[in-house]
């Protein structure tokens, strides 16, 4: 096939296309929504978005009972919640190949932490390929689903957001014939982890990684490059590239496979290099192993451990100086922080509970920028789930008039993610918070996807919905209101009642987001600020509307502007001011 | 022989389609035969953050990002921005940039002040510095949106490429009825 750019997440799902893969389940989660996007398109794999990673897993590993070729893709921190089937999949074993993606987010670019989900590897006993570039990702892909059925085991993936989201040139190959088709096969011994049957698969995990390490000695994902004169590294993904750039004289070892380790591949390599560098990214992952061997290496001395790596942090690294950052030499500029889209419905609620004092135990979403300025409106952020459990906590231990404070905040994908897990306990554990879910009919965060409660699947068919007022009240909540969270007195009023009721209680806020596919948020004619009605009280401002614009020029003090291509006439801003400033745009 | 690789920094704000012009950048110089390497962050960045995209052209690349200080070209989307990535250009390198202010939140909360006579600014650190005036060209092409092709075609004529690769990789990402308008906006911003 003719040679083609793709990026290493479409690359991924090519590879999994010619793996011959039947099952692809996955949550969102930047960086790695993408593969399963791509994968959607090829014919014959059943791809569908799961409610949260365990539940992906999950479903990939059912895939894998019946004899098929399953694909689970997830960010770090969805790994940390699909660890419990995991770690027992590892005893297992597949029939079918599994192969789970998980991308990592060094330097945080859209994450709450930089884990190293290497880690995760050695802990859970698996095998993890790492690819470089996209014709790696794509090759490994389909390599991985080999070495899971060679070695009955899962298969961890791992990218990093420079594979995931960077673009290079890939060579698609034809897909694999002759698969088995799937069917049932019943064998307790192996898929009931009794702990008789569990003793029993416990050594040949261990020696499955014994094996594994041997084999990869001579495969050809793990190479050498020789180079010239006397310094080596060690490297592996995207470091890999680094290096080269770096050091190009240097011999490289680069390691395919960065679990387990090829041991002996890695003892001749050393025996050659009087410097041996480990390059890698976050954790100081190989270096660790390769000092236990006893051979003496430079890695984290030098490099850094928080943050990504650069050529530029490469090269100040061995050069033993600060990295010198890019923006330094410019004097300060005004920052560009990302913001809550013009029209967003997220906003009129942060607004209210900001007014009304709240203490918000917020989530990951779009609206956790609400805890910028302007509005900094949001007091904690954990993880998917949290908003609402962190509240029950909060409350249990504060005294009665600091407990009514207490707002759980959490979107609609996040409340089917593990958010109802949350309320059910609140519920139990009858503490007396107030939850609002932010009910955007989507995913916003990660780019609209569609989850149980958008009556649509991954290709935009139709699904049932899930309803979101009926769980509330299955789970045992007596106090339901939906609201529209564009009339701001309404929203007021109605989480200042909710926060008053010694029991727990949930606010809907409902509104389509801006951004939904199917063009179902409301648009209306923007807005203008009549100048003589003005008087630059600058309240409109405190929304933090990308849409409303200081003009220090107008006036004495400055005035107030709506920028007519941002603005969607959503009239949250009207309601703020109090002079009747902000007029509704007459076409004619 | 040092292996020669070619480096352009794609600086605007989420929404502007920087994205877009990078996507088209990467497959034309891939049709041109060139090994080519792409960067850029999603996510958070396009809900109206500074967007930055890196591609690399030349026979071998391998990093996916420009090494500091070495871009070669600076191809700017909104004037702030631009400015804002100055310090990756190498001396002597080329910026070509779309005559465009976007008020960033704190400029339009009135707490800081977009800085003023930016275009005076980089081009006297950078002689070889062309301003487009991409919003002009995109209202001749006839369509408001192709302002990021019209300023690819401003960067395209300084780039070793022949412009039937340019328009190979326009047909193959520009959706078919966009297209002509598409290929208009090119056009008048490579005449620049
Ligand atoms: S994408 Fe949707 S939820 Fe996110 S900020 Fe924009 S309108 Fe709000
Ligand atoms: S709230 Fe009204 S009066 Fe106050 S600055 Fe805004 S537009 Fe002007």
């Amino acid at each position: 096939m003719k040679k083609t750019i793709l990026s290493g997440n479409e690359a991924i799902a090519r590879g999994a296309f010619e793996a011959g893969v039947k099952v692809a389940s996955a949550y969102p989660g930047t960086p790695s929504t993408e593969i399963l996007e791509n994968v959607a398109n090829y014919p014959g794999i059943d791809a569908a978005w799961a409610p949260n990673e365990k539940v992906a897993l999950e479903v990939g590993i059912g895939a894998c009972f019946g004899g098929a070729r399953a694909l689970v893709t997830m960010k770090h921190v969805g790994l940390n919640v699909a660890a419990d089937p995991l770690f027992t999949l590892s005893y297992i074993g597949v029939r079918g190949g599994l192969v789970l993606v998980v991308a990592d987010d060094p330097e945080m670019h859209s994450s709450q932490d930089e884990q190293d989900s290497r880690n995760y590897a050695k802990f859970a006993k698996v095998p993890m390929l790492e690819p470089g570039d996209s014709e790696e990702a794509r090759a490994f892909t389909r390599l991985a689903y080999e070495i899971s059925e060679k070695f009955d085991t899962p298969v961890l993936v791992r990218t990093t957001t420079r594979i995931s989201h960077g673009k290079s040139i890939v060579f698609p190959a034809e897909p694999v014939q002759g698969l088995p088709e799937p069917n049932l096969v019943r064998d307790p011994a192996k898929f009931v982890m009794l702990p008789a049957n569990a003793r029993r698969r416990h050594p040949l995990v261990e020696k499955r990684m014994l094996d594994l390490a041997q084999w990869s000695c001579e495969q050809p994902f793990n190479r050498i490059e020789e180079g010239k004169g006397e310094v080596g590294v060690i490297t592996a993904g995207i470091s890999y590239q680094y290096a080269k750039e770096i050091l190009p004289d240097a011999h490289i070892l680069k390691l395919g496979m960065v679990h387990p380790l090829p041991k002996d591949l890695i003892r001749s390599f050393a025996a050659r290099c009087s410097t041996l560098y480990v390059i890698e990214e976050l954790d100081p992952f190989l270096e660790e192993q390769i000092q236990a061997m006893g051979i003496r290496v430079i890695g984290k001395e030098l490099f850094p451990i928080c943050g990504e790596l650069t050529p530029g942090r490469v090269q100040a690294s061995l050069e033993g100086r600060e990295t010198v950052l890019s923006q330094s030499t410019e004097a300060s500029l005004p920052n560009r922080p990302p913001n809550m889209c013009p029209g967003c419905s997220h906003r009129g609620v942060f607004y209210e509970l900001k007014r009304l004092g709240a203490f918000v135990t917020g989530d990951i979403g779009c609206y956790t920028l609400a805890a910028l300025p302007p509005l900094s409106a949001m007091d904690s952020c954990v993880c998917m789930g949290a908003g609402i459990s962190n509240a029950t906590g909060l409350s249990k231990v504060l005294p009665p008039e600091q407990r009514q404070k207490v707002v759980g905040v959490m979107g609609d994908s996040t409340f089917l993610h593990t958010g109802i897990n949350s309320l059910m306990d609140m519920v139990y554990a009858q503490a007396q918070a107030t939850v609002v879910i932010l009910d955007n009919r989507t995913t916003g965060m990660t780019g609209r996807q569609d989850n149980p409660g958008t009556g649509h699947s991954l290709t935009g068919a139709a699904a049932p919905a899930v309803d979101i007022e009926t769980i509330c009240r299955a789970l045992g909540v007596r106090d339901i209101q939906v609201i529209d969270p564009y009339d701001l007195e309404l929203t007021r009023q109605t989480l200042k009642d909710a926060m008053a009721r010694p029991e727990p209680s949930v606010v809907i806020a409902r509104r389509t987001c801006m951004l939904e596919r199917r063009g179902a948020a409301e648009r209306k004619l923007p807005l203008f600020v009549d100048a003589d009605k003005c008087v630059s009280c600058k309240a409109c401002l405190k929304l933090g509307c990308p849409a409303i614009e200081w003009n220090a020029e107008a006036g004495d003090k400055g005035k107030a502007v709506v920028n007519q291509l941002l603005c969607v006439g959503c009239g949250v801003c009207q309601q703020l001011c109090k002079f009747d400033a902000l007029g509704v745009h007459n076409e004619k | 022989m040092k292996n020669k690789v070619t480096n352009i920094l794609l600086a605007g704000v989420g929404g502007q389609g920087t994205l877009l012009a990078s996507e088209v950048l990467s497959e034309a110089l891939m049709l041109g035969g060139y090994d080519v390497k792409k960067s850029e962050i999603h996510g958070m960045s396009q809900r109206g953050g500074s967007v930055t995209s890196h591609v690399r052209f030349g026979s071998k690349v391998y990093s996916p990002l420009i090494p500091e200080g070495e871009a070669d070209f600076l191809f700017g989307f909104e004037l702030l921005e631009t400015m804002r990535c100055l310090p990756m250009l190498r001396t002597g390198g080329t910026v070509v940039v779309n005559d465009l202010k976007i008020m960033p939140a704190p400029v339009a909360m009135g707490q800081e002040v977009y800085p003023a006579d930016i275009p005076a600014k980089i081009a006297s650190s950078f002689p070889d510095t062309v301003l487009v005036n991409g919003m002009d060209l995109a209202m001749q092409a006839g369509n408001v949106r192709t302002v990021n092709i019209a300023l690819l075609g401003a960067l395209s004529r300084r780039l070793d490429l022949a412009e039937q690769h340019w328009h190979q990789a326009l047909t193959g990402q520009v959706p078919e009825r966009f297209l002509a308008e598409n290929l208009k906006a090119f056009e008048l911003g490579r005449a620049v």
